[in-house]
């Protein structure tokens, strides 16, 4: 029978289907960080219970994490504990554990592929929704609660009913300053944030295809933005040249065993989808979001719409706007910004920065911004400092700091005040995201630097040379 | 083990009919900071129900003593964006035993029958039925049966039928939890992961 990418991976990992219920899917890798697992661990505790396979689990200090100073002991107590348990508890089980300060911490969704935990054909899980970047290699990724996280220690399976099938093409060449945030953003938009829900996605057309594999990571970081369960994007020699070598890939003749099943993992041309949308590339420009979800979003030329021709609830539509200080029909470009935000899961890779320093390069930051630049791994900032861009920074009159989730949810220092309107290449623009009060506006590496340097809401095109 | 049975639930409703409620608003990241799950109530919608000064926003629906109940009903796309099973807990830990919304999140939907939280998915003519029925009566009933898989508002007889699976079904009623299961099928999953290529 004709399978999708999705069903060739997903069906070789149940292990049982329960009559009238889920299946217990095999997990392969799974990863943990310090806000969603301790309650996990203390979980089996409880339950007299061990780890069963404590080589399939990594664990990585991310949410919580200062990014500055991380040298020195952790200041809120809060989060020192909880670090310090995720700590004892990966020693206790016998799990690799890349704390603060570990030449390979970072975020964990930049880590994994960075390593090679991330591989082709893998079911991979983490208490955290942004597990769906992996899919970028052609795996099964998505994020998981504390329960589920138990269930993977305990087990090394989760219980999940199979999600319908989702297929977005999009097709031709994108325009110039047009980046992969952009892409997921123009999906979003079109889609609502509850538009995939139920539904697993598989990205294809000529668009993805030649989308650099650090772009592939943040189209499928976002597909959880559209509610669906994951997304993931077909390997390619890309992939497989991107994964070799690395730390926890295939070597030799495992490598060779490894690349046929990997070559296996495309959709047969006759499989079927629930769903299939098709978009063009040439309708997308930069994009950035104006409302409190990340389906209020629209090309930076636009103005934002009005309530009478959004879908949903007008009243909330409208609570949505009173919360950002915005108006219907009012231009995104021009706006005062106080804050931007250059880091994140999608959007702290190293092509992220170099797009970043693209911009700003021979521009100096506008006085009155407060700019963060967080690098989402050790491995991130070592390439920012090798390749040069450290020194562009410097001269723009910007600063590094050092990895972590950072302001993208503002559990640590590095809080957006409120009312304080910030230009983020994070995730989320929900109220109160990046700090208690904070409005957000979602957009590209390119967008933030524009505005970074202008202090206000810029096209990022009219600082490019084509 | 892990949570309370849940069998036939009769209470009054608070209604909060907001679309896209995600869970940051259930409960706020700084507020994740917890080894242990417990007190995650007291923040539970924390930024829309207390101002900067913890002083209670009268005008939110958990700070106007005319709505209580066992039953929190939200608007579409109920529990959206981050995975944090803190927000169910919150939800739980408040008092809360069941959510019902037109539309669930996934992942919210999936973490709360992991805790013992029954979200009831409705038409969205019917959640605009008991969101009426509150608007006339705060303290108008609702009765949700796990068994018959209904939903009923007690002041009509009006009611409508919510899916679910055979097995977490049986899972609620019984108070068991996933890992109960997966745990007698240790051999089974061992000798899976021995033919497994990764």
């Amino acid at each position: 029978m004709s399978k999708t990418l999705f069903d060739k991976v997903w069906d070789s990992h149940v292990v049982r289907s329960v009559e009238d219920g889920p299946d217990v899917l095999l997990i392969d890798r799974h990863m943990v960080h310090e806000v969603t697992s301790p309650v996990a661990f203390l979980g089996i505790k409880n339950r007299g219970i061990g780890v069963l396979y404590p080589n399939k689990t990594f664990a990585t200090a991310d949410h919580n994490t200062p990014t500055i100073n991380q040298h020195l002991p952790v200041q809120d107590p809060l989060s020192a504990n909880q670090l310090k348990a995720l700590e004892e508890n990966a020693a206790a089980h016998g799990i690799s554990h890349w704390g603060l300060g570990h030449e390979k911490n970072g975020i964990v969704h930049v880590v994994g592929p960075e390593y090679g935990i991330t591989q082709p054909g893998a079911t991979i899980v983490c208490g955290d929704s942004h597990t769906s970047t992996h899919g970028a290699f052609g795996a099964i990724a998505f994020g998981i609660g504390t329960s589920e996280v138990e269930m993977v220690l305990a087990t090394q399976c989760i219980m999940q009913p199979k999600p319908k099938k989702m297929r977005i093409n999009i097709k031709g060449d994108l325009n110039f300053g047009v980046t992969p945030k952009d892409v997921a953003l123009y999906i979003i938009s079109k889609l609502t944030t509850s538009g995939a829900t139920g539904y697993f996605v598989e990205y294809a057309g000529e668009v993805f295809e030649n989308m650099t594999m650090e772009g592939r990571m943040t189209v499928c970081n976002l597909s959880i933005e559209m509610g669906a369960r994951g997304g993931m994007i077909a390997p390619d020699e890309k992939t497989f040249e991107y994964i070799k070598g690395r730390e926890h890939t295939p070597k030799g003749a495992a490598w060779d065993k490894a690349k046929v099943y990997w070559d296996t993992l495309k959709t047969d041309s006759d499989a079927t989808f629930d769903k299939e949308l098709t978009f063009e590339a040439s309708d997308i420009e930069p994009m950035i979001t104006y409302g409190t979800n990340p389906g209020m979003g629209i090309g930076i030329s636009k103005s934002i719409p009005n309530a009478k021709d959004v879908q949903g609830g007008e009243s909330t539509y409208k609570k949505s706007l009173g919360y950002m200080d915005f108006n219907e029909g009012e231009d995104m470009i021009g706006k005062p910004i106080d804050f931007v935000f250059i880091g994140s899961c999608t959007n702290g890779r190293i092509e992220d920065f170099r797009a970043f320093a693209s911009i700003i390069k021979g521009r100096k930051k506008a006085d009155h911004v407060t700019a963060w630049l967080v690098p989402g791994s050790h491995k991130v900032e070592a390439a920012i400092k090798e390749e040069g861009i450290l020194d562009i920074i410097h001269e723009s009159g910007f600063e590094l700091r050092e990895p972590g989730c950072s302001a993208c949810l503002a559990m640590n220092d590095d809080k957006v005040p409120a009312g304080k309107l910030a230009v983020s290449t994070s995730n989320r623009n929900f109220e109160g995201r990046q700090g208690p009060g904070s409005r957000t506006l979602l957009a590209s590496p390119l967008v933030a630097a524009a505005a970074a340097v202008t202090g206000k809401v810029t096209d990022p095109r009219e600082l490019m040379t084509k | 083990m892990a949570y309370d049975k849940f069998e036939i639930l009769k209470s009054t409703a608070v209604p909060l009919s907001i679309e896209n409620v995600d869970t940051d608003q259930i409960i706020p990241a700084r507020f994740l900071k917890a080894t242990e799950r417990k007190g995650f109530g007291d923040n539970l919608f924390r930024d829309w129900r207390y101002n900067n000064d913890e002083s209670p926003k009268a005008d939110f629906v958990l700070n106007d003593s005319t709505y209580s109940g066992k039953i929190l009903v939200g608007g579409r796309n109920f529990g959206s964006g981050s995975s944090r099973e803190h927000a169910a807990w919150a939800v739980y830990d408040y008092g809360f035993r069941c959510v019902i919304s037109s539309f669930f999140a996934d992942i919210f939907k999936g973490n709360c029958l992991n805790i013992g939280v029954l979200p009831v998915q409705v038409s969205a003519a019917f959640a605009d039925k008991i969101f009426a029925a509150i608007a006339a009566d705060p303290k108008t009933e609702i009765e949700v049966s796990l068994p018959e898989q209904k939903v009923t508002l007690l002041a009509t007889g009006e009611s409508e039928s919510f899916d679910i699976n055979g097995y977490k079904k049986e899972n609620m009623l019984n108070g068991f939890d996933d890992i109960d299961y997966l745990q007698e099928m240790k051999e089974e999953i061992k000798a899976f992961v021995a033919n497994s290529p990764l």
